[in-house]
C-alpha cells in the first residue's frame, strides 16, 4: 500500500470492503439455505433425482405409485370421532371423495403384480372448503422411519448394469446398517397381497394427531377397511398384467364399494415419531364413518392425476405429529407433483381441458 | 395531502421499510429453505410461509398508501443523474415486486388446486380455477421472482450502505431517522 492509502483512500477502501463482504455475507447464507453449497444435504429434489436414475423419467407420472386409477364416491361420517376431532369430515354429513388407487411402482407400465405393496390415496372436499388428503398403503408397517432410509435404499437398490438387479450384496449392507427396516422386512416374509384394491386394507402409517372442540390432542393412525373379506392373490389372476384395473372396473359397473375409516387411539407410551413400530392390537379403535366408491376413470382421464395427495394436507381437527416422514413427504410430493405436472401442462395443451 | 418535503421519510414510512425489509428477507431464506428440506422443518416453515406472505401482501398495500400521500424526501441534488434513476426505477422494481411475490405465489397454490391454509382453519378463496397450465407457469415464476426480488434487495443495500458510510449525503439517515 502505498502512503495515500492510509489517508481518506484507504478509509474509503476498507468502507467498500465493509459493504461489500456484508453484502456477499448475505448471498452466502441465501446460497447455503437453498442447499447449494452442500451436495450432500438430502433434499427433495436430490431424493427425486436419484428415483429417477433407478427406474428412469416417465414424463407426467407420478415418481411412485405411478400405475393406478381414479376412483370417486363419497364418505359419510357418523359422528363417533365428534368427542376426539371437531374436523366436519366426522360429522354425519356425505363429502364428496375424489381417490386414486395404485401399485407402488415408479414404473407406470410395470405390471400389476410387479410389487406387493398397493395404495389408496383420497381427498376429501368438505363443505367449508377445506381439505383432507391422505395416502395410505396396504401395507401393516412403514418400511423405513426416515426419509434418509428411504434415500438410502433408492442408492442400494440401483439396478446393477450386468443383471438388471439390485446387487444382493449391496443390498444386505444397507439393511444392515439400517435397523428401522427390519419390522417391515419381518413382516412382509408372510404377507399375501390380496386378490382385489377392492378387498385390501389401507393403512396410513404415520401418526397425526385429533383435536377437538376443547383443543384437547390425541394421537392417532388410521386405515380404510373394506367391507369384503380380504382374499389372497392367485397365480391365475397374474396373467392379466392389468388384472387390479380390469378387476377394479368391473366391481364397480356391478355397485359400490363400501370402506370403513378405522381410527387407531395411541396410548401414551405409543411411539408417534416412528411409522415402522405398531401400537399393541388392544388400542381403542374408533369405525369414524363409511367411504363408498361408485366411479372408477382411467388415470389418464380423471381428475386425480392433478391432485398432490400430500398427507399434511389437513382439515382443521387433524393435525400432523412429530413422524419424521410427514414433512419429508410434503416435500417430496411437491416436488414430483411440480416435475410430472410441468410434463403434462407442456404435452397436453390440446389433449386436456 | 401531501406533506412539505423533509430530510426524513415519515415515521410510518420508515417503520414500514424496516420491518417489512427484515420480513421479506426471512420470507426469501425461508422459502429458499423449506423446499430444499425433507426435515421436519419442512412442514412448520410451509405453515409459517404462507400467512406471513399474505401480511406482507396486506403491509406492501398500507405502505403504498403512505407513499403515495406523504412527500418523501428528495434525493441530493449533486447526485448523478444515472443514479437517481436507477434509485427510481430499482424503487418502482421493489414495490411491484412486493405485490407481485404475494399474489402469484397465491395464485400459483390455486391452480394447482391446493386449498389455501393460513392456519388451521384459515382460509383463503383460489384467486383463479385449478389449471395445470396456469401452474406450470406461475410455480416457476415465484422462483424467479424471488430471485430477482433478492439480487434487487441486495444491489439496493448496497447502494444504500454506498450513500450512508461513503456519501454520507443523508439519504440514509431519511430512512434510519437518525441525524448522523
Ligand atoms: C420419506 C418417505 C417417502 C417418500 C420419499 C415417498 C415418496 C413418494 C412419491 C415421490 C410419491 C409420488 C407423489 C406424487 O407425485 O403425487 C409417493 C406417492 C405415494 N406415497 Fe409415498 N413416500 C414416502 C412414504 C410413504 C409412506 C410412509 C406411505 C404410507 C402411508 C406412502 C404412501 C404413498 C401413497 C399411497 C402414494 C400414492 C398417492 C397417489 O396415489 O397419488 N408414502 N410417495
Ligand atoms: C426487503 C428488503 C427491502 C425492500 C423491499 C426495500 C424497499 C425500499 C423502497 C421501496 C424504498 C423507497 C422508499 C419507500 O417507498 O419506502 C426504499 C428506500 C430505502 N431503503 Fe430499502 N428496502 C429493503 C431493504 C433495505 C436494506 C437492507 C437497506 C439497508 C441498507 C435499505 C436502505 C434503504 C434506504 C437508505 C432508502 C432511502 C433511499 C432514498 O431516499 O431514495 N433498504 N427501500
Ligand atoms: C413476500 C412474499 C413471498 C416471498 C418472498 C416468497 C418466497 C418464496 C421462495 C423463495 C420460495 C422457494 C422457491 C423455490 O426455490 O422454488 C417459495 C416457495 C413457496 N411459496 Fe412463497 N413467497 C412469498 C409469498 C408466498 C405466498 C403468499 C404464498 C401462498 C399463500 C406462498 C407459497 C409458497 C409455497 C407453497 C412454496 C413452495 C412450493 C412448492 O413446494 O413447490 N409464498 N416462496
Amino acid at each position: 500500500m502505498t502512503d495515500s492509502n492510509r489517508t481518506g483512500f484507504g478509509n474509503t477502501a476498507a468502507r467498500l470492503l465493509t459493504i461489500g463482504g456484508l453484502i456477499s455475507a448475505v448471498a452466502s447464507a441465501f446460497a447455503w439455505t437453498a442447499g447449494w453449497l452442500d451436495p450432500t444435504r438430502l433434499t427433495p429434489q436430490r431424493l427425486i433425482d436419484q428415483v429417477e436414475h433407478n427406474i428412469g423419467v416417465h414424463a407426467g407420472y407420478r415418481r411412485a405409485h405411478a400405475k393406478g386409477m381414479c376412483v370417486t364416491g363419497y364418505f359419510e361420517g357418523n359422528g363417533q370421532a365428534s368427542a376426539y376431532s371437531r374436523a366436519s369430515v366426522f360429522t354425519a354429513e356425505r363429502i364428496p371423495v375424489l381417490g386414486r388407487f395404485a401399485t407402488a411402482n415408479g414404473n407406470p407400465h410395470s405390471t400389476d403384480d410387479s410389487v406387493p405393496v398397493r395404495s389408496l390415496a383420497l381427498r376429501f372436499d368438505l363443505p367449508d372448503g377445506q381439505q383432507w388428503r391422505t395416502a395410505m398403503n396396504a401395507i401393516a408397517v412403514a418400511p423405513f422411519a426416515t426419509p434418509q432410509t428411504f434415500y438410502d435404499q433408492a442408492v442400494a437398490s440401483r439396478p446393477d448394469p450386468a443383471t438388471g438387479k439390485p446387487d444382493p450384496a449391496v443390498m444386505q449392507a444397507f439393511f444392515d446398517a439400517h435397523p428401522d427396516t427390519l419390522p417391515f422386512r419381518t413382516w412382509i416374509k408372510s404377507f399375501t397381497p390380496s386378490s382385489s384394491w377392492a378387498n385390501g386394507t389401507y393403512n396410513g402409517l404415520d401418526a397425526f394427531r385429533l383435536l377437538n372442540a376443547q383443543g384437547n390432542s390425541q394421537a392417532v393412525r388410521w386405515s380404510m377397511v373394506s367391507e369384503l373379506p380380504y382374499a389372497p392373490l392367485a397365480d391365475t389372476d397374474k396373467t392379466d398384467p392389468d388384472f387390479l384395473h380390469r378387476d377394479l372396473q368391473r366391481r364397480l359397473n356391478q355397485g359400490e364399494l363400501r370402506f370403513h375409516l378405522i381410527l387407531t387411539l395411541a396410548a401414551a407410551s405409543d411411539p408417534t415419531n416412528n411409522a415402522t413400530l405398531a401400537w399393541p392390537a388392544e388400542r381403542q379403535q374408533i369405525d369414524a364413518g363409511t367411504l363408498v366408491l361408485q366411479q372408477a376413470i382411467s388415470q389418464d382421464e380423471g381428475a386425480c392425476r392433478d391432485v398432490n395427495y400430500d398427507p399434511t394436507i389437513l382439515p382443521d381437527g387433524i393435525a400432523t405429529s412429530d413422524d419424521p416422514l410427514l414433512g419429508a413427504r410434503s416435500a417430496v410430493y411437491s416436488e414430483s407433483f411440480n416435475r410430472r405436472t410441468f410434463e403434462n401442462a407442456s404435452a397436453s395443451t390440446s389433449t386436456r381441458p | 395531502m401531501k406533506s412539505p418535503a423533509t430530510h426524513y421519510f415519515h415515521p410510518l414510512a420508515r417503520s414500514l421499510h424496516w420491518s417489512m425489509a427484515v420480513l421479506i428477507i426471512a420470507m426469501l431464506f425461508i422459502g429458499v429453505g423449506m423446499v430444499a428440506s425433507v426435515s421436519p422443518h419442512h412442514a412448520w416453515l410451509v405453515a409459517l410461509h404462507k400467512p406471513l406472505g399474505i401480511a406482507l401482501l396486506g403491509l406492501a398495500m398500507l405502505r403504498l398508501i403512505v407513499r403515495l400521500t406523504h412527500s418523501t424526501p428528495p434525493l441530493p441534488t449533486d447526485l448523478p443523474g444515472w443514479q437517481k434513476l436507477a434509485a427510481k426505477l430499482s424503487h418502482y422494481l421493489l414495490y411491484v415486486l412486493m405485490f407481485a411475490q404475494p399474489l402469484v405465489g397465491w395464485a400459483m397454490l390455486s391452480a394447482g388446486g391446493y386449498p389455501i391454509m393460513l392456519g388451521s382453519s384459515l382460509q383463503l378463496p383460489p384467486l383463479l380455477a385449478q389449471n395445470i397450465q396456469s401452474y406450470a407457469l406461475l410455480r416457476p415464476t415465484h422462483t424467479w421472482l424471488a430471485y430477482l426480488f433478492f439480487a434487487t434487495i441486495l444491489v439496493h443495500a448496497a447502494a444504500g450502505l454506498f450513500h450512508g458510510l461513503i456519501r454520507r449525503d443523508g439519504v440514509f439517515t431519511s430512512m434510519t431517522g437518525s441525524r448522523h
